[in-house]
């Protein structure tokens, strides 16, 4: 479902972010990428997601073929992917509620859909009773919860979390982590760059570790393998 | 688009119109300048064109004839005259009639500029008056009419004469207030539209966090323009609507104080608003919303790049 071939990213400021990187990961996957910063996690995320454009080689996600992919097309791929950051990325002016709905209005579903499926997700993260919260007024674990819930409300086929339990404490971060585990076994599929070696060691899955643009280990229930 | 995500875009619009405060005023009044300034001039030179039409039809050429000419000379000319396709009619006007005429437009003061002058010492030649059917023309008539005069032998015409002088400057003013009118307006809608560009570009600013989730969750450029586009013509079409009451509220005082006034009401008589008030208000609202969207067009194309 996602397959990269000999990627390669140059920025324009000549820094090389990823060189040569092939990797496969198939439908309802939960995969970490690890490594130090700078090592390309996050370059290696964003052309997932065709926020970047491979300088060269092969990406597909969901049968698109990223490098040719014209520019209109790009929401189409967007729609099926769900994405969360470490800095929540919630509309501060919006309540958590209409955080949600928000990702359903731009895709133009009808109304009536939305106020049942936007509820449906508040139950799925536990929050229903803050749904009228705006993002000020609630913790970060809570926020997180609420862009995780926006991320999915569109039944994407794979969420790609960029270090989302990095702004949390250990506790609220095991919450996330039973949330994304409960949505994997759904069956989305999810990729996530990570810091954290606990989490990682203690929930196994597929560990993708990324070192100086390249892929350097790929472990079924691997663990983190570093020790910062 | 369905129709609630057309509510949205509406919806949003108008919050964005209120969001940039002073920004949004500052917009609609340069609307407004440059509409009101627009509308001045469009019912100036509207005013002005009817005046013309009216002088159109005072315009004469006078064709005074020598004192020898022979009565079927004189009559072989008139219909030559006459046979010219941009004259519309001719007539004769024997000395006599002619001073008779004359003591009259002098009225009473002239009766003794004229006294000792009778019948038997006439100073006037004989004339004809050739009217014309477009006004523009007598220049070109009147050369084609002095020309003839070199086809007789007998040189019949003494002079052609029109009232060249006032006809020509009253088209050139015409033309000028007309000129001057476009470039300005030309300058205050780009004025204009650049302010609306930039209080767009503020708008877009202001949101570019928000546009970026946007597209993050799968948003359609299309989607992501269509408040903005409101948001322009709503600035556009808010500061058309101001102008439309200010000018038509002053032109209807300045009809009504036309009217009342003795000494102007019989020299000039305005065209009543009623019978410009739709083609004119129609013309400004489109083209305020026009420039509203031009000026947010301009600004988002830049944002949408990514």
């Amino acid at each position: 479902m996602i397959e990269m071939q000999d990627v390669w990213k140059t920025y324009a400021n000549g820094a090389h972010a990823l060189q040569g990187v092939s990797v496969k990961i198939d439908r309802n996957e939960f995969v970490y990428v690890v490594g130090p910063s700078g090592a390309g996690k996050s370059t290696f995320m964003k052309l997932m997601y065709r926020e970047e454009k491979p300088t060269k080689g092969q990406i597909s996600v969901n049968g698109f073929n990223l490098g040719k992919l014209k520019q209109r097309k790009i929401p189409l791929l967007r729609r099926n992917i769900g994405v969360v950051f470490q800095d929540f990325r919630l509309l501060p002016k919006l309540t958590a509620y209409e955080n949600i709905a928000f990702a359903m209005e731009v895709i133009e579903a009808p109304r009536k859909q939305m106020k049942k499926r936007v509820m449906e997700v508040l139950e799925l993260v536990g929050l229903q009773s803050k749904a009228n919260r705006y993002p000020d007024h609630l913790s970060g674990g809570e926020q997180q919860r609420i862009a995780i819930a926006r991320a999915i409300v569109n039944n994407p086929s794979v969420i790609i979390a960029d270090e989302p339990t990095g702004n949390l404490d250990p506790e609220t971060s095991f919450g996330i982590m039973q949330l994304l585990d409960e949505i994997n076994f759904r069956g989305t599929t999810i990729i996530m760059a990570t810091h954290n070696k606990d989490i990682v060691n203690s929930m196994r899955r597929r560990v993708l570790a990324i070192e100086n643009g390249q892929i350097v280990r790929d472990q079924i229930r691997g663990e983190y393998g570093y020790e910062f | 688009m369905n129709f609630s995500t057309f509510l949205r875009h509406l919806r949003e619009g108008f919050r964005s119109v209120f969001r940039n405060g002073w920004m949004s005023v500052a917009s609609i009044t340069s609307i407004i300048v440059s509409l009101l300034i627009l509308g001045v001039f469009i019912l100036l030179v509207y005013n002005v064109n009817q005046l013309t039409d009216k002088a159109d039809s005072q315009v004469e050429i006078n064709v005074f004839l020598e004192l020898n000419v022979s009565q079927s000379l004189r009559e072989q000319l008139q219909s030559e005259i006459s046979k010219m396709p941009e004259v519309s009619n001719i007539t004769y006007i024997p000395k006599n009639e002619g001073l008779k005429e004359l003591r009259q437009n002098l009225g009473e003061g002239g009766e003794n500029f004229l006294e000792g002058y009778a019948e038997n010492n006439n100073p006037l030649p004989d004339a004809l008056r050739v009217q014309v059917v477009e006004a523009s023309t007598v220049p070109f008539v009147a050369q084609k009419i002095e020309a003839l005069n070199n086809e007789h032998v007998e040189k019949p015409i003494l002079k052609v004469r029109y009232g060249g002088e006032t006809i020509e400057t009253l088209f050139k003013v015409t033309d000028l207030i007309r000129n001057i009118g476009l470039v300005l307006v030309a300058a205050l809608a780009l004025m204009a539209m650049f302010l609306i560009a930039n209080t767009i570009r503020v708008t877009i600013l202001a949101r570019r966090r928000e546009i970026s989730i946007m597209k993050l969750v799968g948003a359609t450029n299309q989607f992501i323009r269509w408040p903005f586009f409101i948001e322009g013509a709503l600035l556009g079409g808010i500061g058309a609507l101001v102008t439309i009451a200010i000018l038509f509220v002053g032109y209807q005082q300045l009809v009504h104080a036309a009217q009342s006034s003795l000494s102007l009401g019989t020299l000039i008589t305005l065209v009543p608003l009623q019978k410009v008030w739709l083609w004119l208000g129609g013309l400004l609202l489109v083209l305020g919303v026009l420039i509203g969207i031009w000026g947010s067009t301009v600004s988002i194309r830049r944002f949408l790049k990514v």
